[in-house]
Formats: C-alpha cells, sequence, structure tokens
C-alpha cells in the first residue's frame, strides 16, 4: 500500500509539473498557428498557386499533400535562436526582444526603526547589485542621523543576502529595537516590500533580506548566451578541454563508433546470413539474438567496464554488441526476404549454389542490411556518448560531463549541440549511401 | 528422344493435421522437341506442381521426368522458367539481366553482348538496354524475363503465368511476342495460364486438368496458335472454331469449379 501510496504521490508531482507547462505550450502552438496564418497570406497575396495539388479538394487527409514546409522549418530554428538569445539576454538579438533581464547597479532604500521607548528613526542602505565574477569595493557611507544608521551591501544577481541592519545602529534588536517601515511602507515579520529593483523581506528574527529582482531571464548557469556557446566552440576548438582538444573528443568519439560498428557489422552480417540460411543456425542463435536484442547496450556498460576497463577496448566491445544483435537481424531479414523465384529464375538459369549466393541473396539483401545500418549507426553513437558519460578520458560524452561537474554550462550545451549535429550528419550520410549504393530498394 | 516425358508423375505429400493431398496422379505426356503446349485448369489443379516438378524445383513422389532421354533431377539451364512478375534482378540493368544465364557459366558479357542485343531488339526493348528494371513497365519487364530465358538458349522454356499481371492490351501484344518467339526460336514451351483465351491462342496442344487428384482431364489439338503466326489475334477470336472451343472448355472449368464447391460445402 505504501508503495502505491507514494506512487500516486509522485503522480501528482508529475501532473503539477505539468500543468505549469500548459500554458507555455499553448502559447507555443498559437505562435504556430499564428506563422501559419500569416504564412498562407503571404503566399497567397505574392504567388497564386496553380499547380495540380492546388486543384486537390482534399487537402485534409491525403498524405500526398503533406510536405515537410521549408519555411515553417526556418521559422522554427529561428524561433529557437531568437528565444534562446531574449532569455539571455543575448547580445545577438535586438534588445527589444530580450526578456525583462535581472536587475544589475545601485539602488537604494530606507527603514524606518523603532527602538524599545518607541522612538522612532530613519536610515538608508545603499545596495550594489553585480553581476558574477565582480569584485566590488563598498563605498564608505557617513553614518547618518540618529540611533539608526545608514549601511552599504552588495548583492551577486539572482541571490540574496541577509542584512544585518542594527551591526552599526546604537538600538539592537538585542535590546528590542526592530523594523516597522521600510520606505516609508508599514512591513511586518515574514513579509516583504518589493521595490521595484529589488524586495526586502522582514525576516521572523528581525533582520532584512534583501532580494534582487531576477527578472525572467535564465541565469548563465542554467543558460550560457548563444554568443557565449560560440565563444566557447573557438576556444575549446583551439586550446582544447581537459588535455585534449575538441576535434580529438569528437573524433575520439566517432573513431569509437565506426570501428564498433565495423565489428559488429563484420561478425553479424554472417551470422545474420547463416541464421537465415540454414534452419540450424536460426535455431542455435535466435535464443542469443532474441535475448540480446531488447537488452539496451547502456545496460552492459557497467559489466564491460567491469571486464575491460575504461580503455577503448572496452568501448569497443560495447558498441560492437550494440551493433552486432542489430546487423544480424537486419542481414537475417535481408536472406530471408528473398523472393523465391528470383531464386528459382537464378537456378534455372544455371546459377550454382554460390552463384545464388553471390548475385542473389547478397544483393537483395543489402537494402534491409543498408536499413540496419542505419539504425545501427545511431545507436552506437547514443551509446558511446552514454558510455563516456559513465567513464572515459576523451570523448563527446566525457567533455559534456566533465563540464557539467564544473558548472560549465556553455561546454555542456556546445557538447549538446555538437553531439546532436554529428548524429544528424551519420543518419544522413547513411542515407545518401544507401541512394547511391541500393538504387533499387523499395522498388523490387 | 529429344523430347519432353513426363512418366506417370504422382505428387502426395502429409499435411500437420496428418491428412494427405494427391496434388497429382499419374500424369503422363510427351511434347515433341519444338512445340508449344498450354496447360489449363481450376485453381488447385495441380499446374503449377506439374511445372515445378518439370523445372526441378520439387520432386515427385512417383514418375520421373526425362529430358532428351536424361532424368531430371533438379533445376538446371536446359529448363528455362519465366515467372509471372518479381523475378528479375533489381540489382541488374536490362542487359545484365538478360546476360544472367551465360554469364553463370562462365561467358564474358563481350562474348554474348550481340546476342543479348539482338534479343532484345526482337522483344522490342532495343531502346531500354541500360535502363533499370524498376523503370521498366510490368510488360516491359515480362519481356525482359523472355530475353533473360531464351539468351540461355534452353530446350525447354516453363512459363508460370508468365502474363497474368499484366492489363488486357498489354497482355494481347505480349502473346503475339510469345508467338513469334516460339515460331523464331523453335522452343518446347510449356505454358500456364488462367486464361481459356490464352490457352487456346497459345497452345498447338492444350490440357484441361482437374483437381483433387491433379489429373490430366483433357487434351486438345488446335490449330489457332499456327495461324496466329500469321493472323492477327483479334479475327482469330472471331473464328467459330474458336468460339466453340472456348465456350465449351469454359463450361467444362465452370463445372469442376462447382464441383468443388458444391463439395466443400458438403464438407465443411
Amino acid at each position: 500500500m505504501g508503495v502505491i501510496a507514494s506512487l500516486f504521490e509522485e503522480l501528482l508531482t508529475i501532473l503539477k509539473t505539468f500543468l505549469t507547462a500548459i500554458p507555455y505550450l499553448a502559447a507555443y502552438i498559437g505562435f504556430i498557428l499564428v506563422t501559419l496564418l500569416i504564412w498562407q497570406r503571404v503566399k497567397r497575396s505574392f504567388a497564386p498557386k496553380r499547380d495540380f495539388a492546388s486543384l486537390k479538394t482534399i487537402t485534409f487527409g491525403d498524405e500526398s499533400a503533406v510536405k515537410s514546409n521549408f519555411a515553417a522549418s526556418v521559422i522554427s530554428i529561428i524561433a529557437v535562436f531568437v528565444s534562446w538569445g531574449a532569455f539571455t539576454g543575448s547580445s545577438t538579438i535586438p534588445s527589444f526582444l530580450h526578456m525583462p533581464e535581472a536587475f544589475v547597479g545601485k539602488t537604494n532604500f530606507t527603514y524606518t526603526a523603532q527602538s524599545v521607548a518607541g522612538i522612532r528613526d530613519d536610515a538608508s542602505v545603499y545596495v550594489i547589485v553585480h553581476g558574477a565574477g565582480v569584485n566590488v569595493i563598498l563605498p564608505e557611507v557617513d553614518d547618518g542621523q540618529g540611533f539608526a544608521k545608514n549601511d552599504v551591501m552588495a548583492v551577486k544577481a539572482y541571490r540574496t543576502k541577509l542584512l544585518k541592519w542594527d551591526v552599526n545602529d546604537e538600538e539592537t534588536r538585542e535590546i528590542g529595537a526592530k523594523i516597522v517601515a521600510i520606505n516609508g511602507q508599514p512591513i511586518a515579520f515574514g513579509t516583504d516590500v518589493d521595490l521595484g529593483d529589488i524586495k526586502v523581506a522582514l525576516t521572523q528574527k528581525g533582520t532584512l533580506n534583501i532580494k534582487p529582482d531576477k527578472g525572467i531571464q535564465m541565469e548563465p548557469i542554467w543558460l550560457p548566451a548563444p554568443e557565449d556557446v560560440w565563444g566557447r566552440l573557438k576556444e575549446i576548438s583551439t586550446e582544447g578541454f581537459k588535455n585534449y582538444t575538441l576535434l580529438e573528443h569528437l573524433g575520439f568519439s566517432l573513431f569509437r563508433v565506426v570501428i564498433g560498428f565495423i565489428f559488429g557489422a563484420l561478425v553479424g552480417i554472417p551470422l545474420g546470413y547463416a541464421m537465415g540460411l540454414s534452419d540450424w543456425f536460426r535455431g542455435w542463435f535466435d535464443p542469443v539474438v532474441e535475448f540480446m536484442r531488447p537488452v539496451p547496450p547502456l545496460a552492459l556498460i557497467p559489466l564491460v567496464i567491469i571486464w575491460a576497463g575504461i580503455g577503448e577496448v572496452g568501448k569497443t566491445i560495447l558498441l560492437f554488441l550494440a551493433a552486432l544483435w542489430i546487423m544480424a537481424i537486419a542481414a537475417r531479414a535481408g536472406v530471408s526476404g528473398v523472393r523465391i523465384s528470383k531464386v528459382h529464375a537464378a537456378y534455372s538459369l544455371g546459377a550454382s549454389k554460390w552463384q545464388v549466393m553471390r548475385h542473389v541473396i547478397l544483393p537483395n539483401s543489402l537494402p534491409e542490411i543498408f536499413t540496419g545500418a542505419r539504425v545501427a549507426m545511431g545507436v552506437c553513437w547514443g551509446t558511446v556518448v552514454a558510455a563516456e558519460l559513465v567513464a572515459a578520458e576523451k570523448g563527446a560524452g566525457m567533455m559534456i560531463m566533465v563540464a557539467s561537474k564544473f558548472q560549465q554550462t556553455d561546454i555542456v550545451i556546445l557538447g549538446i549541440i555538437l553531439i546532436g549535429i554529428i548524429g544528424f550528419g551519420i543518419d544522413m550520410l547513411m542515407r545518401w549511401a544507401e541512394r547511391v549504393l541500393v538504387p533499387w530498394k523499395g522498388r523490387g | 528422344m529429344s523430347g519432353l516425358a513426363i512418366d506417370k508423375i504422382s505428387m502426395r505429400f502429409d499435411l500437420p493435421d496428418r491428412s494427405s493431398v494427391r496434388a497429382l496422379q499419374d500424369v503422363s505426356l510427351d511434347l515433341k522437341a519444338g512445340e508449344l503446349m498450354s496447360v489449363l485448369g481450376p485453381s488447385g489443379c495441380g499446374k503449377t506442381t506439374l511445372l515445378n516438378i518439370i523445372a526441378g524445383f520439387l520432386a515427385p513422389t512417383k514418375g520421373e521426368i526425362r529430358l532428351k532421354g536424361e532424368k531430371v533431377t533438379g533445376p538446371s539451364a536446359e529448363r528455362g522458367m519465366v515467372f509471372q512478375q518479381g523475378a528479375l534482378f533489381e540489382w541488374m540493368n536490362v542487359r545484365d539481366n538478360v546476360s544472367f544465364g551465360p554469364k553463370m557459366k562462365g561467358i564474358k558479357s563481350s562474348e554474348t553482348k550481340e546476342k543479348v542485343d539482338h534479343l532484345l531488339d526482337i522483344v522490342g526493348l532495343q531502346d531500354f538496354k541500360e535502363k533499370a528494371i524498376y523503370e521498366l513497365s510490368g510488360g516491359m519487364q515480362q519481356r525482359v524475363a523472355l530475353a533473360r530465358c531464351l539468351a540461355n538458349d534452353p530446350d525447354v522454356i516453363l512459363m508460370d503465368e508468365p502474363l497474368g499481371a499484366l492489363d488486357a492490351l498489354t497482355r494481347e501484344k505480349m502473346q503475339s511476342l510469345v508467338l513469334k518467339l516460339w515460331k523464331e526460336t523453335g522452343k518446347t514451351i510449356i505454358l500456364i495460364t488462367h486464361s481459356v483465351e490464352e490457352a487456346l491462342l497459345l497452345g498447338e496442344r492444350l490440357i484441361v486438368m482437374a483437381p483433387r487428384p491433379g489429373r490430366i482431364h483433357k487434351e486438345y489439338s488446335l490449330p489457332f496458335a499456327d495461324l496466329g503466326i500469321e493472323a492477327d489475334l483479334r479475327e482469330i477470336k472471331k473464328y467459330a472454331d474458336y468460339a466453340v472451343k472456348r465456350e465449351e472448355i469454359l463450361e467444362m472449368i465452370w463445372n469442376m469449379e462447382e464441383d468443388i464447391m458444391g463439395r466443400t460445402e458438403v464438407e465443411g
């Protein structure tokens, strides 16, 4: 029962989080629809369509009428970068697009202290809100009139700071003095006063908590601006990161994928052929393949590290295993998919077993093998990054893992982007190879 | 003994439910070299099984096939086969498909080029020699299949509904082409078809098979194939003689189908 109750609680938390996201999601969808409407207007007024598709009365539900709209893709990508820039105060986009940023600068407020005797006195507090990594030298301020003395303090943007206002005062909290107003507005314990640039809260203990306005931009430690990521790219591609240059990190990841994939294909394809051509081999390896196929390669990482360590051998073994089953199954499917009439035709034309294998079964299985290779390369790329996240001396995954430990979010984001681009590039390359090498795919 | 002898072929096999199927029973035929024979019959009469046995893809349980006096034990280049569709190799262009047989014998493509070109001319594909298979229409693909079979110079050509998947017009053109090729090459041809009209036009001999067990029901000797070489096939279809034969055979097959349906209902 306890488990169910705690699961239910978890579910509620998840639902609550999800509910908070709904307005943003709705706004995003609204934005998409608005751009759609604008695009339709613009297109209609500029270039009225006269092609065949424009004469179709039924487009909703007609799959052939749905093609990826290039303009939508472009706008979508621009929207990602603009909102990235807007929420990070990027200098690459005009400042009117910036979301309200966190307050940085000087401000001041007045507090009204009341002594036990009921005498009130005002004092000013000078607040300097500064960005990360800035050294602030606090200026001298005069004490001012009365028992409450003026204060000066520095607060980091996005952070808060307690002000023990009575340290320099003649009437202290110990002897019963308390604050009753900020800038003339009455204040009670546990409440706060919003002064625009900063919020001043009175804690239960009687001290003041200064909270500079955070705006709605992201703190660089959460999401750095695009130009910071770009700058970091230039920096680590020349100077490197943790003893290796960026190219070395990425190159090693790619190298591992290629080597692991090649070994996986070299073993997997013959295995698949054997399984497709002989019932004994099919029976022998079916349990192994069918068991290993649903095991995610990531689940093998701990075992591989125990057996082979975190060096290149371990990584290659892992990627070999990731590619092996996919390639074996693809080759098996390729062999099983040969039309019996093609095999019969080849035998009737005088081909020997070996010639049927070489000229019919092998080329006939190539489309399936290429599909398998595409999947395997994708899985290998994902697996190598995950393996490097766990343990590695170099590699794309290691780079973002180490960077995250040092809160170098810009490197993390850069790494994620590069990993995405390379993964996409691999897929494009495989598709291109497929088009060139097996043009008959899907047309048999 | 230069022809093809089908000697008391029987074929019987067990099903998983322990019943057994008598696909063929005591089928005997003698074909002289250069004969054109069409085989008709309702579905399940064993005509494709018979063709597969002649091709060597299946072994009969009794009887044997002899070609030029030699017993058939498996597929070989002397018995060429033309399938309904999908038996061409998409990874090769038209020319490579046609020269596949000679290449398997180890003959260099430079030596077969002339022959292949000539065959492609005959089947009307002279402008498509370098095209990929998937760029051709269904009719053109069957022309390639015919040329590929002929390039191997087999003694017997076995056709398993080669025109079954084509539209009516293309089919008529292809029927003329088959007759033309038969005349020019003098090959022994066995053609299996579902179409009574096609069987009448493309058979000096026409065999009607009956099902359960598969056996030869009736045999005809027909003049239309020879006539068709000179005359338009559509003219032949207007002959009174042709129409009478067509109705007779249709009636025969119709009755067989009725018989099967009736029996199935009783059994069910």
